[in-house]
């Protein structure tokens, strides 16, 4: 099993961490990881993204160009740019607060997600990145809630900090009763 | 347990493991991460972290700190591992042990951020004035990044040398699981350090300087011994080259893994390839190639800049067989098709028809030029 | 039994100096050596040779020692005193290496406070490479660079580093002191054992300029050169405290 991922948004929309989640959480169910940040030339004002690949064995190029496994897309940018790569049957979690256009593939599976509007109601913006986790909840079998938990704790493990782990909880489980 | 880290940490982290007590930097793109972290840990760790006014500045605190007996290292990228080369050019000469990371860009001159492999001449060949080499690691993964730091501190106090850690951007920038192994460590007595002992001991003299021929041409002949001992016991190689291969690809560094892809490619129409991937840039793995089997007809150097390891690896086949070259260059990272057409060509087979550009944005360019 | 009234100062190695007949080297050596052994700090120093005519001074200072890329003493100084914090650390430098290739290394190494001694040696001209123009060398003076004598309109004036150094809020203490004769060397003698006294109280960094001489490079006897620097010299480098922070001496 290989899998090629990107994590596509504006600077500032978490979308770099959310891919290092991921990351993070295959790593610790024992699979091979890779995760590589771009911003692209068009950087300034434009999308960041960060590609990740899990696999069962050694990955070689750290990589994704094309054939990708699952986009996630918190922007319009990043659907003009990376949904033309997604391969065939593949999966696409578009951030459908800001994305209103109508996505010009039927031969993959398109999963609209309210992020930033969910992020707005549990009251941080910050979350619309963790709200997108729930899509891959639904839609795949790469991890569990506990997994996603397990690596909050891991990552919020300051005292203060440990608050916002109920918080980005919450943002996933409401994404996941939508 | 695995730990997520970018190569850049890695670096920085398994310096402090490995028992570096100081470090000296400056800031560019894309290694910006290391005195980052360095001056976050350093500190608290015990050790010394100074921001340089220079890259020039920085080499030669490194050239104090090593001279009073320290485990010390640099990182750069590209311009400024041109401006350190004087340094190290000193380094060698009064024979002090010391880790020196590039992290590389494009060039020349001011050139990109984006990753590249075009620094290996002046990486390989000594860098600075006079007769000298200095050892150089070549990381392919963040594990590895780990792994060679370690291994470069040790060599450096063993053979009293400067080592180099040539990685790129990409692999800077890139995180990865990392096995934080603390390895043991060689403790290499430094009974000529400069540390103002010299109540307990004659006084200690350290210079690169001789002004009659004879003398420094000794100096030189005994670094050269040195040398032949570095050649002898710590070359690095990692080959999958066996018997049925028609093509060995040489590739080094985070691309010899997009090599890799090129070959699983390629194996699925038949076409079996191996690959060469030297981890020691100097000494270069020359007699792995007096080696190979027979049926590795083609040599294909594969690297990211107009050709600079090809010129190694044509010294070390020495004519034996043909050796073809694929690079891309200005921060241009290949695809693995470019690669694998490469070998079609090669083989007189039929050229997939994609039209590769190459892959121009591959990393963070957080801190731009 | 002969009573000893003079000798040379076990600072000092035994090996003969290379300097020229005249030379301030030599001079400004002693001085240094004498000041570490009144001190009791001799075997803690850790002296940093320039290039220049003093590239050999490690021959010289009977200390650890170490040789240092041309204007990268302060440099090389800050690696060796943050690994050795409690030991006496000092550069020497002339005007080409520490005023000319070297302003970014001593201008930072002042600016971060460093808690060692540079020794400053200006003779106006650079002497090892043959007597070329150094930017200290005085408007009209003559060298081998600047044939028809230093020209202010393409050259600038003479760069005043005391009164430059003294403007770096971290610089703890700069003067500039004379060597061409008894009474300047022996005040030369005051300041730079108060720099090492200073150094050794953790006051941070101190630069002591020394205005010196070069027979050979100035085309004069050394009886003129010492002249020279009292005539030509002083009256544009003007001698004294500019900067004093660390208390003055106990």
């Amino acid at each position: 099993m290989t899998k090629k991922m990107v994590f596509s948004g504006y600077g500032g929309q978490g979308v770099l961490v959310l891919g290092e989640i991921v990351a993070t959480i295959a790593m610790n169910k024992g699979k091979e990881v890779t995760w590589m940040p771009s911003y692209g030339p068009e950087m300034r004002g434009g999308t960041a993204n960060c590609s990740v690949i899990v696999s069962d064995r050694v990955i070689g190029s750290p990589i994704v160009q094309a054939d990708i496994d699952v986009l996630v897309a918190m922007n319009v940018a990043s659907i003009f740019k990376f949904l033309p790569k997604v391969k065939p049957g593949g999966l696409v979690l578009v951030n459908s607060s800001i994305v209103k256009e109508k996505l010009d593939r039927t031969d993959v599976d398109i999963l609209e997600i309210d992020a930033t509007n969910i992020a707005g109601n549990v009251g941080s913006l910050r979350v619309a990145n963790m709200v997108m986790l729930a899509g891959f909840l639904k839609k795949t079998d790469l991890f569990t809630l506990e997994d996603i938990t397990a690596v909050l704790k891991q990552r919020f493990a300051g005292a203060r900090s440990q608050e916002l782990i109920p918080l980005n909880i919450k943002a996933i489980e409401i994404g996941l009763n939508e | 347990m695995k730990v997520l880290m970018k190569g850049n940490e890695a670096l920085s982290e398994a310096a402090i493991q490995a028992g570096c007590t100081t470090f000296f930097g400056y800031p560019i793109t894309p290694q910006n991460e290391i005195p980052e972290y360095m001056s976050a840990k350093m500190e608290p760790a015990g050790g010394v972290f100074i921001q340089a006014e220079s890259e020039v500045a920085a080499i030669n605190m490194v050239y104090g700190a090593a001279a009073a007996g320290a485990r010390t290292m640099t990182t750069s990228s590209s311009p400024g591992m041109a401006l350190k080369q004087e340094g190290i050019s000193y380094l060698a000469g009064a024979n002090l042990p010391c880790v020196i990371v590039n992290v590389a860009r494009c060039g020349p001159g001011l050139g990109g951020i984006l990753p590249a492999q075009s620094d290996y001449f002046q990486t390989t060949r000594g860098g600075g004035n006079g007769d000298y080499y200095t050892p150089v690691y070549a990381p392919s993964t963040v594990q590895e990044c780990w792994d060679y730091v370690f291994k470069s501190f040790d060599i450096a106090d063993k053979y009293r040398t400067p080592v180099m850690i040539l990685i790129d951007g990409m692999l800077g920038q890139m995180m990865e699981p990392v096995e934080t192994t603390v390895y043991p460590r060689l403790n290499v007595e430094k009974p000529w350090a400069i540390n103002g002992n010299a109540d307990k001991r004659p006084r200690n003299m350290l210079t690169s300087l001789s002004l009659y021929g004879e003398v420094l041409e000794a100096m030189n002949i005994e670094r050269f011994k040195v040398y032949e001992e570095i050649v002898k016991n710590e070359v690095m190689v990692e080959s999958t080259v066996k018997e049925g291969d028609t093509v060995a690809i040489v590739s080094y560094g985070a691309p010899s893994r997009i090599a890799v892809n090129a070959i699983d490619e390629l194996k699925e129409e038949g076409i079996n390839v191996g690959l060469i991937r030297p981890i020691t840039l100097w000494p270069y793995p020359a007699d792995i190639f007096q080696s190979l089997p027979k049926s590795v007809a083609h040599i294909l150097v594969a690297e990211l800049s107009m050709g600079q390891m090809v010129e190694d690896v044509r010294l070390a086949v020495n004519g034996k067989l043909p050796v073809h070259f694929y690079g891309r260059t200005g921060g241009v990272v290949f695809e693995p098709v470019e690669i694998a057409n490469k070998v079609r060509e090669i083989l007189g087979k039929v050229i997939k028809p994609i039209e590769a550009k190459g892959i121009t944005e591959v990393y963070n360019l957080r801190g731009g030029v | 039994m002969a009573k000893m009234v003079y000798e040379k100062s076990r600072g000092l190695t035994n090996t003969p100096l290379t300097y020229c007949p005249g030379c301030s080297h030599g001079t400004v050596h002693k001085l240094i050596a004498e000041s570490l052994v009144e001190l009791d700090v001799l075997e803690k120093s850790i002296a940093i040779a320039p290039v220049g005519c003093s590239v050999l001074a490690y021959e010289f200072f009977n200390c650890d020692a170490i040789q240092a890329a041309h204007g990268r003493a302060p440099a090389v100084a800050t690696g060796i005193k943050r690994v050795e914090p409690n030991k006496i650390v000092f550069t020497y430098q002339g005007d080409g290496d520490l005023a000319s290739i070297g302003t970014a290394e001593i201008i930072h190494a002042a600016h971060r406070g460093e808690n060692f001694t540079v020794i400053f040696v200006n003779n106006a001209i650079y002497g090892m490479t043959g007597g070329q123009m150094a930017p200290t060398t005085l408007i009209n003076q003559k060298t081998s660079t600047s044939p028809y004598g230093r020209q202010e309109a393409t050259t600038g004036k003479p760069l005043l580093v005391s009164e430059m150094m003294a403007q770096i809020p971290s610089a703890t203490y700069i003067e500039r002191v004379s060597i061409h004769d008894i009474a300047h060397i022996n005040k030369a003698k005051r300041a730079i054992k108060k720099a090492f006294e200073y150094q050794i109280k953790g006051k941070g960094f101190n630069m002591i300029e020394i205005i010196a001489d070069c027979p050979v490079g100035w085309n004069m006897t050394p009886t003129q050169a010492r002249q020279n620097i009292a005539d030509a010299m002083i009256p544009y480098f003007p001698l004294g405290v500019y900067k004093d922070e660390g208390g003055g001496p106990q």
